[in-house]
C-alpha cells in the first residue's frame, strides 16, 4: 500500500511538469496578451508594465523563472486582479468550490445508488424503465438549463430559496442539486448495471439459499461488488465536480474557483491560469489515488496485484 | 430506532430551512441600515487610481478617493473637493488651489499639497507604467517626465509653497482643465502607505487591501472578498461627513442574468446594466425601474482604408449611407440608444453637436457605389466584418450585413474572435471592417476627434489627412471656447466626408434602479459620487 502511494506520488512529478510546460507554451502561443485593452497603452508604457512582470525577458528565461518560483511554491501575482496573489485567490475561492462539489457528490450518491439498486431489483418491470428514463433526463439536462429551471420553480415561484449567493446554509441546495443531478443520474446507471451483473453470481444464489433476507442479500453481499464501477467513476466525477462548476457558480453567483479557472484564460492572466491549472491537476491526481485506495480496500484481490 | 432516524432527518431538514427563513432582502436591510447594494457586473481589476482604466473601477474608487475638485452628478458642474477654492491666472495657465483644512486621510493624517506632488510624480514615473498617465500631460513638462526626457520632477509644473496650497502650471490654457481634475488619474494616494507596500513605482503592491488601505474619500475600504463583495464604509474622517447620508456601499460583482434575478428578488438597489432581452419584460411590468442615461460613447465600424475597395471614399460613403441606424436601435438594441449620424456624441462638452451629418439614404448609397465602379454591387469584392464575440455585436453585424446586401447588392462575411484575439488582430491591422467603440475620457470633443489623427495610437484605419491633423492641433492651442468648437466642427466635417469610421449608435447606460434610491442622477460620464444618494422606504 505504502509502496503504491510512494510510486504514484513520484509519478505525479513528471505529470505536473508536463502540464505546467504545456500550459505555459499554449498560453504564450495564444494571440493577445494580458495587457491588451480596448484603449491600448503607449508602447513605452507597455514595456514598463511588461518589465514589472518579467514579460520582457526571452521566453525560455520566462519559463525558467516560472519553474523556479513554482518550486518555491510562489504562484505570483494575478495580472488581471491588481493587488491579489494567485495563492490568495485560490485559498479564498477553492474552499467554496470544494464545498459545492462535496454537496453535489453527496446528492449524486444519495440519489444515484438507491435509484440504481431499485431499478436493478425491478429489472424488466415498468418501475425500472421509469427510473432509468428519469436518469436519462438527468444526464441530458445541461446545468445551464437545469439551474435556471430550479430557480424559476423554487426561488421565483415558491420563494423557498435565495435566488443567488452563498451566505446561508440553504443557499447550497439548488446549486448542489444542479451540479449533482447529472452525476447522480450517471451513478444510477452504473449502480444498476453493476447490480444486475452481481445478482447473477453464484455467491448471491448461495446467500439466498442460506435463507438470508432479500434486504441482507442486497445490502451486505451484492451492493459491495455492484458499487465497484461507481467508485472507479468517483475519481473523474470529483474532479469534474470541483473544477467544472463554472456555469453553476455563474448562475448562482457563488464565489468559487471555477470562474477564475475559465476567465483567467480569456483575460490571458498567465499566472492565474498556471496557478489554477496546476492546482486542479494536483487535486485530480490525489483524487485518483484516493479512489484506487478505496477500490483496493473494497476488493482484496487487487491488494496483491500491486 | 427507525423512528429516531426519521425524527433526526426531519429536524435537520427543518433546521436547514429555518436558517434561511428570515429571508430579509438586501434592499430592506440596506434601507434600514443606510447601506446601498450596487451590482457592478464584474470584479474590479484593482483600486489603485493611478493604474485602473475602467468604469467598474471608477464606480468603486469614487467612493474611496477625492481629487482637488469633484463633479455635481446632477448638473455636471465642478464642485470643490480637497481644494476649497482656487484662482486661475489671467493667461489661464496657472491654477492655485487652497486646501480644505478639514481634508483628512482615512487614518487621520491631513491631506497636503505634498501628497498631491507625490501622487503626480508617481503616476508620471515611467517605471510605474501607468496606462492613463497622459491625462496629466496638460501640466507643464509632465509629458517630458513621463517619457523620460527629463528626470528632474522639479521641472514639472506643480509646486507646493505650503502644505495647504498647490500651484499647477499648464502648457497652455486648457478650458476643460478643472473637469480633468475629477478624473481618477488626478486623485491623490497616501504616500506613507504606498512607501510601506513596495514604494512609489511598484505596481505589484498590496496597499489596496482592507487593513492596508488608506484613502481620502467619503467612504473607506472595510472588506473585500474577491468575486463576492466589496464593502466601503462611511469614512468618519472625511472632510465633510455630514454631506454623506449613506453609512456604506456594498459592491457586488454579479454577472448578467444572475444580476437581473438578484435585482428582481430585492437583493440590489442598482444593477450594472439591463440585458437587451429583458427590456421588453421590464417595459411591461416595471417601467419605472429602468433607467437609461445617455453615455459619452460611440459604437462604430472601423474601416481599413489601405485595402481595396475600402480605400475609395465613395465606397465608404455608400456603406455608411445604406445603414438604417434607427432599425438597429429600435429593433436590435431597444434601450433607447441614439442612432449616430456623426461621430462625437451630441452635447459633448456641454454644447458641441456636429453640424455635418450623414444620413440613411440608400439611393445616394447606390449612386456612390456605381460611381466607384460597382453598379448594383457588380464585381464588388467580398469582405469581412470582424467583431469580438458577443450576442449583441453579432446581432448588429447580421443586421448590417443584410442591409448592405439588400441595398447595395454586396456580399459581406461575418467573423468573430474572442476579445484578446480580436485586440491583437486590430493591432496588427489585419482586418477589413472592425466593430469598435470609444468612450470619452473627459467631457470634450477632443477625446473623440483626436482619434482620427494620423499619429493617434488608436487610429487603426490607416487613414491620414494632413488638413484634419492640422485642425485638431489648432484646436488644442485655441483659447476661445467658441472658436475651438468651430474648429472641431470643421474637423468633424472632414471625418464625415471621408468616413474612415462609420458611426452606428451612441451608447446609453442602462440600469435597473430600486424606487427607494433617491439622488442617483443621470449624467453622460456615468460619474456618481455617493454623497447625493439617499434611500427612502
Amino acid at each position: 500500500m505504502l509502496h503504491l502511494i510512494a510510486r504514484r506520488l513520484l509519478q505525479a512529478i513528471p505529470t505536473l511538469w508536463l502540464i505546467a510546460t504545456l500550459t505555459f507554451v499554449l498560453l504564450h502561443l495564444a494571440p493577445g496578451g494580458p495587457f491588451d485593452e480596448e484603449k491600448p497603452v503607449p508602447p513605452e508604457v507597455r514595456a514598463q508594465i511588461e518589465a514589472h512582470y518579467g514579460l520582457n525577458l526571452p521566453l525560455h528565461q520566462q519559463y525558467v523563472r516560472f519553474l523556479g518560483s513554482l518550486l518555491q511554491g510562489d504562484l505570483g501575482p494575478s495580472y488581471k486582479y491588481a493587488g491579489w496573489r494567485v495563492d490568495e485567490i485560490i485559498s479564498q475561492s477553492f474552499p467554496v468550490s470544494l464545498e459545492l462539489g462535496g454537496w453535489a457528490l453527496l446528492i449524486a450518491l444519495a440519489l444515484g445508488i438507491p435509484i440504481g439498486v431499485i431499478a436493478a431489483l425491478q429489472h424488466g418491470k415498468a418501475a425500472e424503465t421509469a427510473l432509468m428514463g428519469v436518469a436519462m433526463v438527468g444526464i441530458c439536462l445541461p446545468t445551464f438549463v437545469l439551474g435556471p429551471l430550479l430557480l424559476l420553480v423554487f426561488s421565483s415561484g415558491l420563494g423557498w430559496f435565495n435566488p443567488l449567493g452563498w451566505s446561508v446554509p440553504s443557499d447550497r441546495l439548488l446549486p448542489a442539486l444542479t451540479l449533482g443531478l447529472f452525476y447522480g443520474a450517471y451513478i444510477a446507471r452504473l449502480t444498476r448495471s453493476g447490480m444486475l451483473d452481481t445478482l447473477h453470481h453464484d455467491y448471491i444464489r448461495t446467500a439466498r439459499a442460506k435463507g438470508l433476507s432479500e434486504r441482507l442479500v442486497v445490502l451486505r453481499h451484492a451492493l459491495r461488488s455492484a458499487l465497484y464501477p461507481v467508485v472507479a467513476y468517483l475519481g473523474p466525477a470529483l474532479a469534474g465536480l470541483i473544477s467544472g462548476s463554472f456555469i453553476v457558480e455563474t448562475i448562482f453567483f457563488i464565489p468559487g474557483l471555477g470562474m477564475f479557472f475559465v476567465n483567467s484564460a480569456f483575460n490571458r492572466d498567465y499566472t492565474l491560469v498556471m496557478g489554477t491549472v496546476l492546482f486542479y491537476a494536483v487535486w485530480i491526481i490525489l483524487f485518483n489515488l484516493l479512489v484506487d485506495l478505496i477500490q483496493m480496500w473494497m476488493n482484496p484481490r487487487t491488494r496483491h496485484e500491486d | 430506532m427507525r423512528h429516531h432516524h426519521i425524527h433526526l432527518l426531519l429536524c435537520t431538514i427543518s433546521l436547514f430551512f429555518t436558517c434561511c427563513d428570515a429571508r430579509i432582502t438586501n434592499v430592506a436591510r440596506g434601507n434600514a441600515a443606510r447601506e446601498l447594494y450596487f451590482g457592478i457586473g464584474t470584479e474590479p481589476a484593482g483600486l489603485d487610481p493611478h493604474l485602473i482604466t475602467g468604469l467598474t473601477e471608477l464606480h468603486v474608487t469614487v467612493a474611496l478617493f477625492e481629487g482637488l475638485a469633484t463633479l455635481d452628478s446632477r448638473t455636471m458642474e465642478i464642485r470643490p473637493g480637497v481644494a476649497r477654492s482656487w484662482e486661475i491666472s489671467e493667461d489661464g495657465k496657472t491654477y492655485t488651489f487652497h486646501f480644505d483644512p478639514q481634508a483628512r486621510w482615512s487614518n487621520g493624517d491631513p491631506v497636503t499639497a505634498q501628497d498631491f506632488l507625490y501622487s503626480f510624480q508617481r503616476i508620471l514615473s515611467p517605471a510605474l507604467g501607468a496606462p492613463y498617465a497622459y491625462m496629466l500631460f496638460d501640466m507643464k513638462h509632465a509629458e517630458a517626465y513621463n517619457k523620460g526626457d527629463t528626470k528632474d520632477f522639479a521641472q514639472v509644473g506643480a509646486r507646493a509653497p505650503n502644505p495647504a496650497t498647490l500651484i499647477i502650471e499648464l502648457n497652455q490654457p486648457t478650458p476643460y482643465f478643472l473637469s480633468l481634475l475629477t478624473h481618477y488619474t488626478w486623485w491623490p494616494v497616501h504616500p506613507p502607505t504606498i512607501e510601506k507596500h513596495g514604494g512609489m513605482t511598484q505596481r505589484i503592491s498590496e496597499w489596496t487591501k482592507p487593513g492596508n488601505f488608506v484613502g481620502n474619500g467619503p467612504f473607506t475600504l472595510e472588506s473585500w472578498r474577491i468575486n463576492s463583495s466589496l464593502y466601503a464604509k462611511k469614512n468618519p474622517r472625511y472632510r465633510d461627513p455630514d454631506s454623506v447620508w449613506l453609512n456604506g456601499v456594498h459592491f457586488l460583482p454579479i454577472q448578467a442574468d444572475a444580476e437581473e434575478r438578484a435585482f428582481r428578488a430585492g437583493h440590489l438597489h442598482l444593477s450594472s446594466t439591463i440585458l437587451p432581452h429583458r427590456i421588453d419584460w421590464y417595459r411591461q411590468h416595471m417601467p419605472e425601474r429602468m433607467r437609461f442615461d445617455t453615455a459619452l460613447g460611440v459604437y462604430y465600424y472601423m474601416l481599413n482604408t489601405s485595402r481595396e475597395p475600402l480605400n475609395d471614399p465613395r465606397v465608404r460613403q455608400a456603406l455608411a449611407y445604406s445603414i438604417d441606424r434607427e432599425a438597429i436601435t429600435e429593433h436590435v438594441l431597444k434601450a433607447g440608444q441614439e442612432p449616430a449620424y456623426h461621430f462625437t456624441p451630441p452635447r459633448t462638452g456641454g454644447s458641441y453637436t456636429a453640424r455635418t451629418r450623414i444620413s440613411y439614404n440608400p439611393d445616394l448609397a447606390r449612386r456612390l457605389l456605381a460611381e466607384a465602379g460597382y453598379p448594383d454591387g457588380t464585381g464588388f469584392p467580398s469582405f469581412e466584418i470582424l467583431y469580438n464575440t458577443s450576442e449583441s455585436h453579432r446581432a448588429i453585424a447580421v443586421a448590417i450585413q443584410q442591409m448592405w446586401n439588400k441595398e447595395l447588392g454586396i456580399d459581406v462575411k461575418l467573423y468573430n474572435q474572442e476579445w484578446k484575439v480580436y485586440l491583437s488582430t486590430r493591432q496588427s491591422g489585419n482586418f477589413d471592417i472592425l466593430r469598435a467603440a470609444w468612450f470619452g475620457d473627459y467631457d470634450d470633443p477632443n477625446t473623440f476627434l483626436s482619434l482620427g489623427k494620423s499619429d493617434n495610437g488608436n487610429n487603426h484605419t490607416k487613414w491620414n489627412n494632413p488638413q484634419y491633423d492640422t485642425l485638431i492641433e489648432q484646436a488644442t492651442r485655441e483659447q476661445d471656447p467658441d472658436r475651438r468648437f468651430e474648429i472641431f466642427q470643421q474637423a468633424e466635417a472632414i471625418l464625415l466626408a471621408e468616413l474612415p469610421v462609420i458611426p452606428i449608435y451612441f451608447y446609453v447606460t442602462s440600469r435597473l434602479i430600486h424606487p427607494s434610491v433617491q439622488g442617483w442622477h443621470a449624467n453622460i460620464l456615468d460619474y456618481h459620487p455617493y454623497q447625493s444618494v439617499e434611500l427612502i422606504d
